[in-house]
């Protein structure tokens, strides 16, 4: 036996997960409250004291880790278009775990420039213009940056033709130049950037987040747990060299806060005749609902879907699911404690994947021209996806995870929402995802197997 | 993209699907030394606009091949101006209304709606070309 250790330094928990990596399987699982204010170390040994409770004293090979405490990776974002390079810079930031607290476009005013200061994020990205493009926007946007002062990273990506100016304002400041994030028009380009804020995390996020004293324990905090995700599906989907993997899939996380869905395609129309709009989408693509989660974020989900329809779902007057709903916002540490508030929290569950899905999805609008009838393709198209991979509180603990989930999927009442149809609904019950993603970075082989293994079926779709 | 030449976006407006004219302009346009960011076929004002943002463009070449280009290129040259592309160089041409009318007429009233120069059908790239060149003050 080869055990390795995995911990998720979370925002509340410290989650610790034990993989034998020697015949690949699961060890155990254990959670303690985070203990970033005092000593993360102090969470972590209370956490692994309840796993090795469960197995029996561990001689650990390798200790790896994640984090999303503190607030996660939190970044803001810049562009010039909002549909172009502003979607372009958000889209690199999601796609490196990142917290994207607020995209702008255009030139920063006055009132973004205080807001950008009392949000003090960890790294800021400022994008704008194709290369030879517009350069008048983001030397406008730097100057901004440079009044505003503070002492975060910021990582330039935009126009190349303003990159040395760019610098020049920003003297002084930690600047990391990449490659532009939409070099020609309507092409992506986030790999390079993604590098970079991959590489400012490690250097020194983790450090003036104080997680750093948590390294002397264990290998390193690798990666923001985001990422560990991301790097979990993507061989999921993807297979090693020896093992196959489970081809093209949709994640959805739905947690307290927001709701993560993530995809593994490459969405591309049915008909070849149907015209791609918009900016190209990347294989692997994040998205986050800042305002779907089931607890901070509640009011989110009634806004967006509607008292009327969730009541519906839930069987409850429109009176007691808001009266429901309130507590649950009032009390976020509150689980469902009766027969009505399992079936308010199972509607909204539903409702909340039906709502990240839709937004994450690609849409088919039809437009009659001289020439018939054309298809106009935005976004991934996710119909022939047949995995469908949920997690989170509200679905783990529950029997009718399966029929929660297909609230993700096609719907003839959106017929446009290019939503996966026909999906096996797998569960991640015991909370291993990102765990496995930060294996799979030195043990691949070992992840795939668990990840397969722990990832449950669940036809209840009824 | 190079610095020192032009940069045009060209693109078929509206519901049009006619792809191949576009084709022909955008490879006679690049021959001709200009960057040529070729938005295609069913291209909307607002991605028109977008692009030339982005890439700084100096002028937008529309083309219109299905008779219906006089009620798609309405405001364009407005809301150009709403963007912050004041000045920009609009061009337009292809069958670009319906039915035969005195191209006169028709040059009068894209004239109106803020169109630099308009186009009839059949015109040959180099006559675009020449235009492009005199309008922007692009030197042989």
């Amino acid at each position: 036996m080869k055990p390795v250790l995995l911990i998720d330094f979370g925002s509340t928990y410290t989650k610790v997960t034990a993989a034998d990596v020697d015949a690949p399987r699961l060890l155990g699982t254990a959670n303690s409250y985070t203990t970033i204010e005092t000593d993360i170390n102090d969470g972590l040994a209370d956490a692994l004291e309840k796993l090795e409770r469960q197995t029996g004293k561990l001689d650990f090979a390798a200790r790896y880790a994640c984090s999303s405490a503190a607030g996660g990776l939190r970044m803001l974002a810049s562009g010039l278009v909002p549909e172009l390079t502003a979607e372009a810079a958000k889209t690199a930031s999601l796609g490196a775990g990142a917290k994207v607290l607020k995209t702008y476009a255009f030139q920063l005013n006055e009132d973004d420039a205080d807001e950008i200061k009392a949000i003090d994020p960890d790294i800021f990205l400022l994008c704008g213009g194709t290369d030879g493009g517009n350069t008048a926007c983001i030397i406008h946007n730097a100057e901004v940056l440079r009044e505003i002062g503070g002492d975060y990273p910021i990582i330039l990506a935009g126009n190349r033709n303003a990159a040395r100016t760019c610098s020049r304002i920003l003297e002084g400041r930690e600047v990391h130049v990449t490659e532009n994030v939409m070099p020609a028009f309507g092409t992506l380009n986030i790999e390079p950037t993604q590098q970079v804020i991959r590489e400012v995390f490690l250097n020194r996020i983790i450090e003036a987040k104080g997680l750093s004293k948590a390294s002397e324990l264990i290998s390193g905090i690798m990666m923001p747990t985001p990422s560990a995700v991301m790097a979990a599906i993507k061989l999921l989907a993807e297979g090693t060299e020896t093992q196959k993997g489970i081809g093209d899939l949709v994640a959805v996380d739905v947690g307290g806060a927001t709701t993560d869905v993530y995809s593994v395609a490459e969405g591309l129309p049915d008909d070849p005749r149907t015209a791609l709009r918009g900016l190209p989408e990347p294989y692997i693509k994040r998205t986050v609902e800042g305002d779907i989660g089931m607890r901070y974020s509640i009011h989110g989900i009634v806004d967006a879907a509607g008292l009327k329809k969730t009541a519906q779902i839930a069987g409850l007057t429109e009176e007691r699911l808001s009266e429901i709903v309130e507590r649950f916002a009032a009390h976020t540490d509150l689980l469902p404690y009766d027969d009505e508030t399992q079936r308010a929290d199972e509607a909204l569950a539903s409702m909340a994947i039906r709502v990240a899905v839709t937004r994450h999805a690609g849409r088919l609008s039809e437009i009659f021209g001289l020439g018939g009838l054309q298809l106009i393709q935005t976004g991934k198209n996710l119909k022939n996806v047949d995995q469908f991979i949920v997690t989170g509180g509200s679905l783990i603990h529950t029997e009718h995870t399966g029929r929660i989930a297909s609230y993700g999927f096609y719907d003839a009442e959106d017929p446009g929402s290019l939503k996966p149809q026909n999906c096996t609904v797998l569960v991640d019950r015991s909370y291993i995802i990102a765990a496995m993603g930060l294996l799979s970075q030195y043990y691949p082989d070992a992840a795939l197997t668990i990840l397969k293994e722990e990832l449950k079926k669940d036809d209840r779709t009824e | 993209m190079e610095q020192n030449k032009k940069t045009l976006i060209i693109g078929v407006i509206g519901a049009d699907v006619h792809a191949v004219g576009n084709q022909i302009l955008y490879h006679a346009f690049t021959e001709a030394g200009f960057n040529v960011v070729n938005l295609g076929v069913m291209v909307s004002q607002e991605e028109f606009i977008n692009a030339a943002i982005e890439t700084n463009a100096d002028a937008i070449v529309v083309s219109s091949l299905y008779g219906q280009g006089e009620l798609d290129c309405r405001g364009l040259r407005e809301k150009c101006d709403e963007a912050g592309l004041e000045g920009i160089l609009l061009y337009v041409g292809g069958n670009i209304v319906i039915g035969k009318q005195p191209f006169e007429e028709v040059e009068k009233r894209f004239k109106a709606m803020g169109f630099d120069r308009s186009f009839p059908p059949g015109t040959p790239p180099e006559v675009d070309i020449e235009y492009l060149k005199k309008d922007l003050h692009v030197e042989d």
